[in-house]
This record gives C-alpha cells, sequence and structure tokens, in this order.
C-alpha cells in the first residue's frame, strides 16, 4: 500500500517536472489565479495587503476627522449616506458606525493588512529563498492560503452592510468580539458574516504556516543548519508555529461564539451556566500570541537591514534567534495580562505581571543586540535603514508603555483609554508597518529588478514618521487623562490633543500618497537595481540571484558557505 | 534524484500531517477548556464560585462576618424576588435566610437562578449546605415563596491574608426564565 503510493507520488513528481519544461510559464491571469509559485504568490499577498491597508487605513481617517472636534461632526452624514436613514435616526446609525469602523480597522489591519504583508508576502517570497530552497513544500496549499483571503475580506466587507444589533448595520463590538455584546447584543447576521471571515482567514493562515513550516524543516540548502539559518527564516518559523498553536483557539472560540447565537449551545450563557469570561480568556490565548505573530516577521527583517547596511554579521545571531523563540513561548502564558479588570485574585495578577515583564527581557535582547551590530559598523544610511532605526525607536516607546501597562495596579486606571491605543499602534501601527515597509524597500528591488528613488523613499520615511508620532504619541496624554476608547464623542478638555492627533493622520495620509509616488515614479524611470544593489552587506542568498529572481531558481541546490552567514 | 525527491516528499507529509494534526489538537483544548475552565471554577472559587457542603466540621470561630444578599432579575422572567437582610454571625457558623419570589404573571413559570460572591476570592470559602439555586422552581400565578439558603463561612477564611480587611461578603443571585417554561 505504502510502496504503491509512494511510486504514484514518484510519478506525479517526474510528470510535474517535465510539464514545467515543455510548456514554460503560464502566462496571463492563469499565471496568478492557478498561481504555485511562490514569488507570485508572495507578490500577490503584497499587492493584497497593500489594497487592504488602504482601506483600513481610510477608515482610520474617518475615525480621526470624527474625533478632531469634541461632538459629532461626520458620522450622521456617513450613515445617511450609507444607510439612508435622516435625523436623530442618523445620529444613532452613526453612533454605531462609529464603531463598526474601529472594528473593521482592526480586523483588517490584522487579519488583511499586516499578516498578508510580512507572513504572506514577505516569508513565502524571501523564506525559500534565504535558505536555498526551490520553491515551498506546498505549492498548492501555498495557492489556496492565498485565495481564501479575498473571500474572507469580501465577508467583513458584507458584514458592514448587514444588520448587526437590531436596526443598526454593521459589526460595533470591538475586533475582540466579547459577548454578551456579540452574541444576545448584536442579533443580525453581521456578527455572523464577521466570525465566517475570521474562520476562512484563519483556515488561510494555519495552511499558510503548515506550508512554511516543512519548508524552513525540510527544504533548506546543504550546509544549512537551523543554527545557521538566517534570522528572517527563524523569525518566520517562529511565527509559525505560533499561528499554528493559537489559532485553532480562536476558531474554537468564535466558532462557540456562532453556535451559542444561532444554535443554542450556552458556552458563553450565563443563564444557562455559561461564563462570558471564558470568551476572555480564549480569545486573548490567541490575541497576545496574535500580537507577537504580527511583530516578529518585522524583527527578521530589521535584523537583515541593521547587519546589511551596518556591513556587520548581526550581533549575537544564535541570542537573536532564541530570544524569538523565547519570546513566542512566553507570549503563549501572559494573556490574562488583557484582562486585569475581570477579577482575577491578586496572586493570578501578581503571575500575569511578573510573566508578562519577563518578556522585555528577551525583546530588551533584541533591541540591544540591533544597537550593538550598528555599533562600530560602517553604516550607510539607505532608505531600508532608516526604516529599520524608526522601528527600533518606535517598538522600543511602544515597548516600555507596555511595561508599564503589564503592572496590574497601573492597567486598572489605563485599562481600555486611549494610552492602551497609544501604546498597542507605537509596537504595531508604527512597529509592524516600519518594519514592512523597512522589508519592501529593502526587498523590493529584488522583487522587481527596479530601484525606487531613495530621495522620494526618504521623503516617504521622515513624513511618515512625523505623521504617526503626532497621531499616537497625544494619544498617552489622553490616556493618562482618562478618555476612554471606543466612543464617538468625548469632552471638550480632550479637544486640543485629538486635533494634535488628526492633524497627523493628514500627515501620514500625505506620506502614503508619497509612498504611491514612489511606486509610480519606480515604474516609469524603470532603473534597474542589479543583483545585489546593497553591496557587500548583503549575504543572504536572495541576493545571489538576478533581480527579479529567475521564475524557477535553484533548480542546482546551493552550497551554503556559513563563513558569510547573518 | 528522484530517490531524494522521493524521500523529501514523504517527510514533507509527514511533517504537514503533524502540524494539521497539532492544529485540530488546539482546537479540541480550546473546547475542553470549557469543562476545564468550570473545574477550575469550582476548585479555586475563582469567579466568586462557592462550595457545597453538607455541614460546617470546623466549628467557629471568634471573627465575625456580615453577609449581604442581592438578586437581580432577568427581563424575560416575571418575578419579583427579595433578597433577605444583611446578617451578622460568627465566621463558621450556620445560618439560614430566606429569599421572597413572587410570579407576578398570571402563568406558570419555571425560574432558576445563577449566582456568585464578592469578593470573589471568599467565594471557595462560601459553603452553601442548601440552597434554591441547586434546583428550578415553578411558581403558580401570583404565587409568594419562601426560598431558604443554609450556609456557612469556612474559618479558614481567616488565614487567607487577601481577606484579613474583609467584614462583608455579598452573595448575589440573578434569576433567569428556564427554557421550559410553563404555559
Amino acid at each position: 500500500m505504502a510502496n504503491a503510493e509512494a511510486t504514484n507520488l514518484e510519478a506525479h513528481a517526474t510528470g510535474h517536472d517535465g510539464a514545467s519544461h515543455d510548456h514554460g510559464h503560464p502566462t496571463g491571469w492563469r499565471r496568478y489565479v492557478y498561481s504555485t509559485n511562490h514569488k507570485d504568490i508572495g507578490v500577490m499577498y503584497l499587492v493584497f495587503a497593500i489594497f487592504a491597508g488602504v482601506v483600513g487605513g481610510l477608515l482610520s481617517g474617518a475615525m480621526r476627522m470624527e474625533l478632531q472636534e469634541p461632538g459629532i461632526q461626520i458620522f450622521h452624514g456617513l450613515a445617511a449616506m450609507a444607510y439612508g436613514v435622516e435625523g436623530d435616526a442618523a445620529i444613532d446609525a452613526g453612533k454605531h458606525m462609529y464603531n463598526v469602523f474601529t472594528t473593521a480597522h482592526a480586523l483588517i489591519m490584522i487579519f488583511f493588512m499586516v499578516m498578508p504583508a510580512t507572513m504572506g508576502g514577505f516569508a513565502n517570497y524571501f523564506a525559500p529563498l534565504m535558505i536555498g530552497a526551490p520553491d515551498t513544500a506546498f505549492p498548492r496549499i501555498n495557492n489556496i492560503a492565498f485565495w481564501l483571503l479575498p473571500p474572507a475580506f469580501i465577508l467583513l466587507v458584507i458584514s458592514m452592510f448587514v444588520e448587526g444589533p437590531s436596526g443598526h448595520m454593521g459589526v460595533g463590538g470591538g475586533w475582540t468580539m466579547y459577548p454578551p455584546y456579540s452574541t444576545t447584543g448584536q442579533p443580525g447576521p453581521a456578527v455572523d458574516f464577521a466570525i465566517l471571515a475570521l474562520h476562512v482567514a484563519g483556515v488561510s493562515s494555519i495552511m499558510g504556516s503548515i506550508n512554511l513550516i516543512t519548508t524552513i524543516f525540510n527544504m533548506r540548502a546543504p550546509g544549512m543548519t537551523l543554527h545557521k539559518m538566517p534570522l528572517f527564516a527563524w523569525s518566520v518559523l517562529v511565527t509559525a508555529f505560533l499561528l499554528l498553536l493559537s489559532l485553532p483557539v480562536l476558531a474554537g472560540g468564535i466558532t462557540m461564539l456562532l453556535t451559542d447565537r444561532n444554535f443554542g449551545t450556552s458556552f458563553f450563557k450565563p443563564a444557562e451556566g455559561g461564563d462570558p469570561v471564558l470568551f476572555q480568556h480564549l480569545f486573548w490565548f490567541f490575541g497576545h500570541p496574535e500580537v507577537y505573530i504580527m511583530i516578529l516577521p518585522g524583527f527578521g527583517m530589521v535584523s537583515h537591514i541593521i547587519s546589511t547596511f551596518s556591513k556587520k554579521p548581526i550581533f549575537g545571531y544564535l541570542a537573536m534567534a532564541y530570544a524569538m523563540v523565547a519570546i513566542g513561548v512566553v507570549g503563549f502564558v501572559v494573556w490574562a495580562h488583557h484582562m486585569y479588570t475581570t477579577g482575577l485574585s491578586l496572586d493570578v495578577q501578581r503571575y500575569f505581571v511578573a510573566a508578562t515583564m519577563v518578556i522585555a527581557v528577551p525583546t530588551g535582547v533584541k533591541i540591544f543586540s540591533w544597537i550593538a551590530t550598528m555599533w562600530g559598523g560602517s553604516i550607510s544610511f539607505r532608505t531600508p535603514i532608516l526604516w529599520a532605526i524608526g522601528f527600533i525607536f518606535l517598538f522600543t516607546i511602544g515597548g516600555v508603555t507596555g511595561v508599564v501597562l503589564a503592572n496590574a495596579g497601573v492597567d486598572r486606571s489605563f485599562h481600555d483609554t486611549y494610552y492602551v491605543v497609544a501604546h498597542f499602534h507605537y509596537v504595531l501601527s508604527l512597529g509592524a508597518v516600519f518594519s514592512i515597509f523597512a522589508g519592501w524597500y529593502y526587498w523590493s528591488p529584488k522583487m522587481f529588478g527596479v530601484m525606487y528613488n531613495e530621495k522620494l523613499a526618504n521623503a516617504h520615511f521622515w513624513i511618515m514618521f512625523v505623521g504617526v508620532n503626532l497621531v499616537f504619541f497625544p494619544q498617552h496624554f489622553l490616556g493618562l487623562a482618562g478618555m476612554p476608547r471606543r466612543y464617538i464623542d468625548y469632552p471638550d478638555a480632550f479637544a486640543f490633543w485629538n486635533r494634535v492627533s488628526s492633524v497627523g493622520y493628514y500627515i501620514t495620509f500625505i506620506s502614503m500618497l508619497v509612498f504611491f509616488a514612489v511606486l509610480i515614479e519606480a515604474k516609469i524611470r524603470n532603473r534597474r537595481a542589479g543583483d545585489n544593489p546593497w553591496g557587500e552587506g548583503a549575504t543572504t542568498l536572495e541576493w545571489t540571484l538576478s533581480s527579479p529572481p529567475p521564475f524557477h531558481q535553484f533548480s542546482t541546490l546551493p552550497e551554503f558557505d556559513d563563513t558569510k552567514a547573518h | 534524484m528522484a530517490l531524494s525527491g522521493l524521500i523529501s516528499r514523504d517527510r514533507n507529509s509527514w511533517i504537514a500531517y503533524a502540524l494539521t494534526g497539532t492544529v485540530l489538537g488546539m482546537i479540541g483544548v480550546a473546547y475542553a477548556a470549557v469543562p476545564l475552565y468550570q473545574i477550575f471554577c469550582s476548585a479555586t472559587g475563582y469567579g466568586g464560585t462557592t462550595r457545597e457542603a453538607t455541614d460546617n466540621p470546623k466549628g467557629a470561630i471568634a471573627r465575625e462576618m456580615t453577609v449581604r444578599f442581592d438578586s437581580n432579575v432577568d427581563n424575560g422572567l416575571p418575578w419579583k424576588v427579595v433578597p433577605a437582610r444583611p446578617i451578622t454571625d460568627k465566621v463558621g457558623a450556620v445560618d439560614t435566610i430566606n429569599f421572597v419570589a413572587t410570579n407576578l404573571s398570571d402563568k406558570v413559570v419555571t425560574g432558576h437562578a445563577i449566582y456568585n460572591v464578592s469578593p470573589e476570592i471568599a467565594g471557595s470559602y462560601f459553603n452553601k449546605i442548601q440552597c434554591f439555586c441547586f434546583t428550578e422552581q415553578t411558581l403558580q400565578p401570583g404565587e409568594t415563596v419562601q426560598m431558604p439558603v443554609v450556609f456557612f463561612v469556612d474559618p479558614d477564611l481567616d488565614k487567607n491574608q487577601d481577606l484579613d480587611t474583609i467584614k462583608d461578603i455579598t452573595l448575589s443571585y440573578t434569576f433567569y426564565a428556564s427554557d421550559n417554561e410553563g404555559s
């Protein structure tokens, strides 16, 4: 039996190889829709992420315009346009719509922008190249994983246009979807659509993770042991495991929500012996690793960029790799620091405070190792390292406020205020997104073979750096002053810093226009990037290939020269 | 070449199956969390979950404790429930109090109560010997009934430093209509 199956596999393998030599590469729409090529799929992920990022960014723009002044500015008008309601009904619909926007902004940015960009785009494209693999282990699974994302996104968009709470459209309960608001509070089908969107996106990520883990375990070039593997591949490996272990728990939790809503189960209904707080435990058992899922691939990319432009190997390679493993492991046992206000006993709070603060240790190892890599290096301040240094700076600020929030006593006062919003946007919106742009400016010459205008790209960096800091730094003040998150309106006392924050949004918006100008300018000028535009510092395997790399690479496996290892 | 490709394909499937198993296992863990969480709550008193007992073998101690009572009625249940007056007694003494429930509707209505105590960490010391909340209650139209609770506070509470400053424990009930509501 096993033999017959093996023979089949072999026949299939030979057949496939033959076919790809005979017919050349698929062209036109088939090349992408039927794609089993990790590079094409990676590019599709990146394009999808850019598209979703624009949608999510515009949603946050509406929020910032609303919060620019006290009172209700635009959402009653938006609700009137979108849902055709008038007068007081428009104001009520607008209030709910604001919450729908915060919810959709979060879900889109997390599941359809950051994760597709890092684990979909860069990981698919560059992890196989860096380890010297011809492709990923399961190219067809890779294809399915990508093509599940657009339907998931469409489901989420549909949820904004069907009834949530009675009389209003869309899911307004925040990305955390806590019951009872997500069960009895919003009886309409909107929550069901959002849950199904997460299910489909989750299946996509799990398939992607299985593919990447198998690739990294099985398809490294001869001589490349795990301890010689580039740090980006390490970060992808750790992240894929986090996804594999945490996403099923989210899937379980939201399935319970779904059955509570539609099939009469009572996992979270207190009336029938359930407990809504259980959902919070399940959610955050997923939710906390999720924030590391968003940032770890960025850690990997930043390590390469810092090393490349300092023309030094990364400082403390093994410590860097195992710091990521440690962050991943400890990340699974700190979830209840999101739940200090749910009545945890003092001892439980003590544990979660201590465990949370422990994460600052491996994170500090990474920060200091990046600095030590730059120290004494011959640094050339090209565009990617600007973004990488910006990442280190902003992520460290977000990390420091994270340590503040880790304290249960402090958190009692800051919980659900803008201080928390400022904190997680510093690590994600500024941290993860800056790492994505760093990766984009580092690798896009490799992916497309075209060099962008560095002056324009630097302008993108500086404008965005000013913009996002202006958006989020004042939110620390608002949070300290007690402004709660997830409200459409606020007392006049908070007006000033909200206005500053909104101005920051407009500056960030301009920086995104500059980003698209960089893309268009690069396309028009079409400067050839060359195989290795970054010089001697860029030592990983992708720089040994042409730019863009050939459709199939490494048909003879590269010998791995570990004297050049990062 | 074909052979080495074959071996790595077998290893690929092996890893993929193991990882898929991990995913299914984690979904199982999520569902296993439901009963485990209930066991955890009743074992530790987490969330103010109370204990059940038949009597108090440990006797009473000098420290006194006031126990307050609270009742809430869900919108779906046409009852009025008046909680008992606060009672102050030695920790460890067995006391009996009565809630008074009235069916305000002209139908037979079955309801049940869920409960917890505050402060929540006192839950594991709060023992109920008898409680209306152990079963469903059915009230005839307009009927008023006394619903007794027999309870004691475990004297071990005195050894818990977190509860040193606690002089009051509140036992709170929320009443819900049962699904098999009488017509």
